[in-house]
């Protein structure tokens, strides 16, 4: 199963990228095409951030990975470079989780 | 080779250098997810778009089906589309050209390619910072599986929560604007709402009419596609 959403991915991400070089412009020139493309990233990063933080199968938890999420938090507002940031949410949940 | 030229290649592989670190985290998470090493590398070598690689690989760990997966990372990678309209009459492409350089239509190359005068350069801009992302970001990914999986239990560092703060810190840069701070609250709530009544991957997905919903309310026409800036990069925005 891994191997087909594996592939389907790959073959859709590529055919996007293809479409956008492909196609004439004017078929997606509807502002509501433009917003909504702009929205996506944002609405779905936005749930996988409440999902993989707070999730456990089908149920809400609060544990140690809302305590990496937190730090997270911190490192961004003191702009720090990506990396910093994952590292400090690991490192943090990690923490919280020996103690 | 012009000096203009030089400086576009320069800053080409500065960016490439600059994402390797997400392939880094990348590679660690998603082996953290249980993916295999090989799985891991064959989504950086035929993906190649970071935030849907990061997407697929987060809703698996989460318990989510493979497909509900990839139905996440391709709603992402449909930004890809638009750039590519903007990049179409830059470049100039056609037949294989244009087929083999479609593979290298993400964030960064467009970002380096948009802002240029002409053709030539926006086609320097393009291909330099395309290869040097693509081979920086699969060496990284390998470099990070390998260390990942050395780790062992991905619960006991944390690399669980990583997962978290890898979307965050994605997301972040985009909170700027408020029609983006209502739909990811939105999001966040039906999202959470969501995860005891289905089944994991689902909640992710709905989302995605958030966007829709706010896209048919809000009737602004300010805020064009955005094209991450130079600065964004430089800064370490972050790798699409």
């Amino acid at each position: 199963m891994m191997w087909a959403g594996i592939a389907v991915t790959a073959v859709g991400a590529y055919l996007l990228k293809l479409a956008g070089l492909s196609i004439p412009a004017t078929v997606l020139e509807h502002p509501l095409v433009h917003r909504v493309a702009d929205l996506l990233p944002v609405a779905l990063l936005a749930a996988l951030v409440a999902v993989q933080v707070f999730g456990e199968q089908q149920s809400l938890v609060l544990d140690a990975r809302a305590a990496g999420l937190g730090a997270a938090v911190v490192a961004l507002l003191l702009r720090a470079p990506f990396i910093v940031v994952v590292l400090v949410a690991a490192l943090t949940a990690g923490i919280v989780r020996m103690l | 080779m012009t000096a203009t030229r030089r400086s576009i290649i320069r800053d080409g592989i500065a960016v490439g250098v600059a994402t390797g670190a997400y392939g880094i985290s990348f590679g660690a998470i998603s082996v953290a997810a249980g993916l295999s090493v090989l799985q891991t590398c064959a989504l950086s070598l035929l993906v190649f778009t970071g935030a849907s690689q990061f997407a697929l690989v987060g809703v698996v760990a989460n318990g989510g089906a493979p497909l509900s997966g990839a139905v996440t990372a391709l709603l992402l990678g449909t930004r890809n589309t638009l750039y590519g309209l903007r990049l179409a009459p830059l470049l100039g492409w056609t037949g294989w050209r244009r087929t083999a350089a479609a593979h290298l239509v993400i964030d960064e190359s467009t970002a380096m390619a948009v802002t240029r005068e002409t053709r030539e350069d926006a086609r320097t801009g393009f291909l330099s910072t395309g290869v040097a992302v693509f081979s920086l970001w699969n060496l990284a990914t390998l470099g990070g599986a390998l260390a990942g999986e050395a780790l062992g239990d991905p619960r006991t560092y944390g690399l669980d929560a990583a997962v978290g703060g890898a979307f965050l810190a994605l997301l972040w840069p985009r909170l700027r604007d408020r029609r983006n701070k209502v739909t990811a609250v939105l999001a966040v709530a039906l999202a959470l709402g969501l995860v005891p009544l289905t089944p994991a991957g689902v909640p992710v997905l709905a989302a995605a009419l958030v966007a829709l919903a706010v896209g048919l309310a809000s009737r602004t026409e300010e805020d064009p596609t955005e094209i991450p800036g130079r600065d964004d990069l430089a800064t370490g925005g972050e790798h699409g």
